[in-house]
């Protein structure tokens, strides 16, 4: 088949010939089946519209089922109704045209001048924007009074809802047009005319958009359904098109019997409902269609929009087979590459594996097995036909079982699967895991891998995707395997890393030097695959040997890994102007790892987290995916039973502050600031204030007030943060970058503090006051949404009324940007979807047309690339092994040339150095 | 009193070049694409008004970059 590219599309109004011209058949009976359940010729199921029963041959064109496409029919209308998608285009034409003569009412220096600016556009290319913004000038300058041709007066058309026109003399006497009057109307328009409207009279003459004749859609894609009972059911677009043939009878007879004019208009306007109905029904002001059991009808419109119509439902997106959906929940102890599947879905999916002789004993003993679970559903034969095993004949289908042919096997352990949760937001929505078959009803998921799908676990649900052809599995391998995916292609990290109890368990385990024994070793050590534990740090008093929580954790790390960094609990030293002390560190919060031995430091979120992970970083990028898979998968077990080992909770008593503590904050800090805002009011009132530059005193003292306010709480906090010390678990969660912050620490025990609206102190309510219990105009800290109260001590009905109206605006703020990004994303998408980077680093889109001529300018994978972050390290690891290979070496090669062994390793980096420096210039 | 700056000495203008014949055949072969499957710019684009490109020209436009600090990209000028 050779490709052809489109040149253009072009859109059209069908006129009353073409649609003849299309039409295999005249339909003029509302009834659809005879007594004997045969369609009825000239009826809205005519065979000759094509077929929907297997067996019968399409009365047109001779085909099957399949083969027949379907055929239009038509309906002649007794009288012309309104296409309900024109009427605003039918208002606006009418009104620009001569109610007499048909022209558009433009004179001819107008004409001339419209005529050459349309031509200017087609010289220079101008897009369809520019087009209708001169379609637009011509409606404008055409509402005149007078026809400049024939010089009749205009009457104003009134459009009214939802299909009627009327003409308004002066003195507001109004006459109907009905639809003859307004086709005959827009007949009379010449072609030239035609298109100073912007319309094409080849393609969309005017007065096509008031229908004489109707399309029939063919059978094929309004097929009834034949209910258990054996009863017909119809589409809904049949049920219409009854209605439709029903009025047009009677209307029909009641012209040919003359009947008064009256009783022709009321079913004049009903045709016209019906016909609109069908093409829309959920036109606005108008009563929709119903069926018996009052389900609206669904109108070609309603097939059309919206997200489960045919553009965004069925083209866009589809339903697929050989896929599965239920809830998620936890499982730490299978590997994040793996996914729990239950039995159930297991057998219910399939993977069709071709009988080779290397596999035929494994697919006879699958085929055997037959509808119990590792067996299989269905085998085609080397003719095609397509077996189901089942108990019965599994035995038999078993033996009967030769190379060539196909077995639909169960899902097994060890199949790779796509794993999904919506919305797919990056391609870390979809990756692909290996199966283990479980019993139980859910997906099994470790939790370290819910960061790159945004998972959790209150009843989140996601879709898996069986891969069914080698290619599909090969290429899902190489490129979708989690651990392929460790590290996000959006900021250079890892995303994948402990959570929560990995981290507070880590925590726990290796800051300082904790001791343990050698039974609490091995208990630890427990489900991670090693053999031997590390010599005692030393025995205690007692003679027993013990080891320390830092040499618990290098167990796991890889023999010759180096690194250093400030771990998360890192006080920020260096921040208030003081060197860092580094080894020396008192909070013991600089880890420095030397050829896989932790030495010092605590191993916390900055290590370990999904998102910062300096660890996992450096495992990825020195011994691949595969290993910081391992690590990941054996660290958070480490984790796990540390914490179960250690015992970790937290109770409604660990916010309880000291009495002493509590008095502080209220008596001293919060009721000074207090004061302090209230002498600010004070100053304020006198005129005293001196307002800050470009602001106005009022602006000045909420400026002053929140300031005061802000530091009010954090001094609360940082009273509460003296009395609760790292034994307390919320604080540990918090310093170790488990959980929580420090802030929320504070609102629960010492003082929860501004409420704001618009990032300002609440002021709305009533006159001058945010609620009757303040005088007008007080500007005090209270009447404006401060709580002194912690939510252990409980909110005042007034301080919660305030911390509702602050949460609520958080609450629309989140509901409003995500439907506002998801809008924004889709259209991205939709925008991006086929631009891919080719091999000579360019991005293409489907033409080859090219977008970037080296991706993101530096041609770099956000990814691959170390940046600068620890090129120091780097460098001095190249040092070393360069200086222990000296020894052995006699050839020399001087430091300058290591350091540029070591960049050129380090790569990337050193451009983005370079472009730094550039980026100076 | 009215003072005509040229926009190409603006800040934010990259700058911009018509290449020559042979400039242009060479980059259609490095990429290994026809003028058609170059980015486009519009005879009307006023940095293209202002250095004078023809239609059918390419430009050659040098950019600060973010990520690679100078970066080069080509635009084929079309009438439409
Ligand atoms: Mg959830
Ligand atoms: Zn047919
Ligand atoms: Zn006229
Ligand atoms: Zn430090």
């Amino acid at each position: 088949m050779t490709l052809k590219r489109i040149k253009s599309v072009r859109f059209g109004i069908l006129g009353p010939t073409e649609i003849r011209k299309m039409s295999v058949s005249e339909i003029i009976t509302p009834d659809t089946y005879d007594e004997d359940g045969f369609p009825i010729d000239l009826g809205l199921m005519s065979q000759k519209l094509g077929v929907i029963d297997p067996g019968l041959r399409c009365k047109t064109c001779g085909g099957r089922m399949v083969e027949c496409p379907g055929h239009f029919g038509h309906i002649e209308l007794a009288y012309p109704v309104i296409h309900i998608g024109f009427v605003k285009k039918i208002h606006k034409v009418l009104s620009a045209t001569c109610r007499s003569c048909g022209r558009v009412m433009l004179d001819e220096s107008e004409r001339m001048r419209f005529i050459e600016e349309f031509d200017k556009i087609k010289r220079t290319g101008g897009d369809i924007e520019d087009f209708e913004n001169v379609v637009k000038d011509v409606f404008r300058a055409a509402a005149k009074s007078e026809c400049p041709f024939c010089g009749e007066r205009q009457l104003r058309i009134r459009f009214e809802k939802p299909a009627s026109y009327y003409e308004v003399d002066e003195e507001g006497g109004e006459r109907r047009l009905m639809p003859t009057d307004v086709r005959a109307r827009l007949e009379r328009i010449p072609d030239e005319d035609v298109r100073l409207l912007g319309m094409d009279p080849e393609n969309a003459r005017p007065e096509w958009m008031v229908l004489t004749v109707l399309p029939v859609p063919p059978v094929t894609a309004r097929p009834s359904i034949t209910l258990e009972t054996g009863q017909r059911s119809e589409d809904d677009l049949t049920h219409k098109l009854v209605d439709i043939l029903r009025i047009n009878q009677r209307l029909i007879q009641n012209k040919d019997a003359g009947a008064p004019q009256l009783i022709i208009e009321d079913l004049w306007e009903l045709l016209q409902y019906h016909v609109a109905t069908f093409l829309d029904n959920e036109i606005p002001g108008v009563p929709p269609a119903r069926h018996r059991s009052g389900r609206p009808l669904k109108g070609i419109a309603q097939r059309l929009k919206g997200k489960e119509g045919r553009f965004r439902g069925s083209l866009s997106g589809k339903r697929v087979n050989f896929s599965a959906r239920t809830v998620i929940s936890p499982d730490p102890n299978i590997s994040i590459d793996e996914v729990g599947v239950p039995e159930t879905i297991a057998k219910e999916l399939t993977v069709t594996v071709y009988v080779t002789p290397r596999n035929i004993e494994d697919m006879r003993e699958t085929v055997r097995r037959g509808p119990r679970h590792p067996g299989a559903n269905y085998v085609r034969r080397p003719d095609g036909r397509k077996l189901k095993v089942t108990e019965k004949n599994c035995e038999s289908l078993a033996a009967e079982l030769d190379v060539g042919w196909r077995v639909e096997r169960h899902l097994r352990d060890g199949d790779i699967v796509l794993f999904n949760r919506q919305p797919s937001l990056h391609r870390l929505s979809i990756m692909a895991h290996y199966v283990r078959v479980m019993p139980g009803r859910t997906f099994r998921l470790n939790p370290a891998v819910c960061p790159p799908y945004n998972a959790d676990f209150d009843g989140d649900e996601m879709n898996l995707h069986v891969l069914q052809t080698e290619e599909a599995r090969g290429e899902a391998k190489i490129l979708m395997e989690v651990q392929a995916n460790i590290i996000s292609p959006r900021f250079g990290r890892p995303i994948i890393g402990g959570l929560h109890d990995h981290i507070t368990g880590m925590f726990i385990l290796t800051r300082g030097f904790k001791r343990f024994s050698r039974d609490e070793v091995l208990r630890i050590l427990r489900g991670i695959e090693i053999s031997e534990i590390p010599p005692p740090a030393g025995y205690d008093e007692s003679g027993k040997p013990f080891w320390t929580g830092k040499q618990i954790f290098s167990v796991i790390l890889p023999p010759d890994l180096n690194a250093n960094f400030r771990a998360k609990f890192c006080d920020k030293c260096y921040e208030r102007g003081e060197a860092c002390k580094e080894d020396k560190c008192d909070r013991d919060s600089y880890v420095i790892i030397r050829n896989g031995e932790l030495l010092r430091g605590v191993i916390d979120d900055k290590a370990l987290g999904s998102f910062k992970g300096a660890l996992i970083e450096r495992i990825y990028k020195k011994y691949g995916p595969s290993a910081a898979k391992e690590f990941i998968n054996k660290f958070t077990k480490l984790a796990i039973n540390i914490i179960t080992q250690y015992g970790f909770s937290y109770g409604i008593n660990d916010s309880d502050l000291p009495k002493e503590a509590k008095d502080y904050i209220t008596e001293e800090v919060l009721r000074e600031a207090i004061e302090r805002v209230k002498s600010l009011q004070e100053a304020y009132e006198m005129g005293e204030l001196e307002p800050l530059p470009g602001r106005t005193e009022e602006e000045t003292l909420e400026l002053l007030v929140m300031q005061e306010l802000g530091s009010a709480r954090d001094g609360a906090g940082e009273v509460a943060s003296r009395y609760l010390d790292i034994e307390n678990p919320a604080v540990l969660m918090a310093k170790s970058g488990a959980r929580g912050s420090m802030l929320n620490l504070t609102q629960m025990s010492a003082c929860v503090g501004q409420q704001s609206i618009r990032g300002e102190r609440i002021k709305r309510g009533y006159q001058n006051r945010t609620l009757p219990h303040f005088r007008q105009g007080d500007l005090s800290a209270e009447a404006h949404g401060f709580v002194k109260s912690s939510f252990k001590d409980g909110l005042t009905p007034i301080e919660y009324f305030f911390h509702a109206a602050g949460g609520r605006e958080a609450l629309v703020d989140t509901a409003v940007r995500t439907s506002q990004s998801g809008y924004f994303q889709r259209r991205l998408i939709n925008a991006l979807q086929d631009l891919s980077v080719r091999y000579d680093g360019t991005v293409r889109e489907a033409r080859g047309i090219i977008v970037q001529f080296n991706y993101g300018d530096d041609g770099v994978d956000p990814s691959k690339s170390y940046y600068e972050r620890y090129i120091d390290e780097i460098v001095e690891e190249v040092l070393a092994n360069h200086e222990s290979s000296d020894e052995s070496q006699v050839m020399r090669e001087s430091e300058a040339e290591a350091k540029a062994k070591a960049e050129a390793e380090a790569g990337v980096e050193v451009e983005a150095a370079d472009a730094q420096e550039m980026m100076r210039w | 009193m009215k003072r005509k700056v040229s926009i190409l000495e603006h800040e934010w203008v990259p700058k911009h070049e018509v290449m020559s014949e042979s400039e242009v055949e060479e980059l259609l072969r490095k990429y290994g694409i026809g003028k058609d499957q170059l980015p486009r710019i519009k005879v009307t684009d006023p940095v293209i008004k202002e250095i004078g490109a023809k239609e059918g020209d390419v430009v050659k436009i040098t950019r600060r970059s973010k990520t690679a600090g100078r970066s080069v990209y080509y635009r084929l000028v079309v009438a439409r």
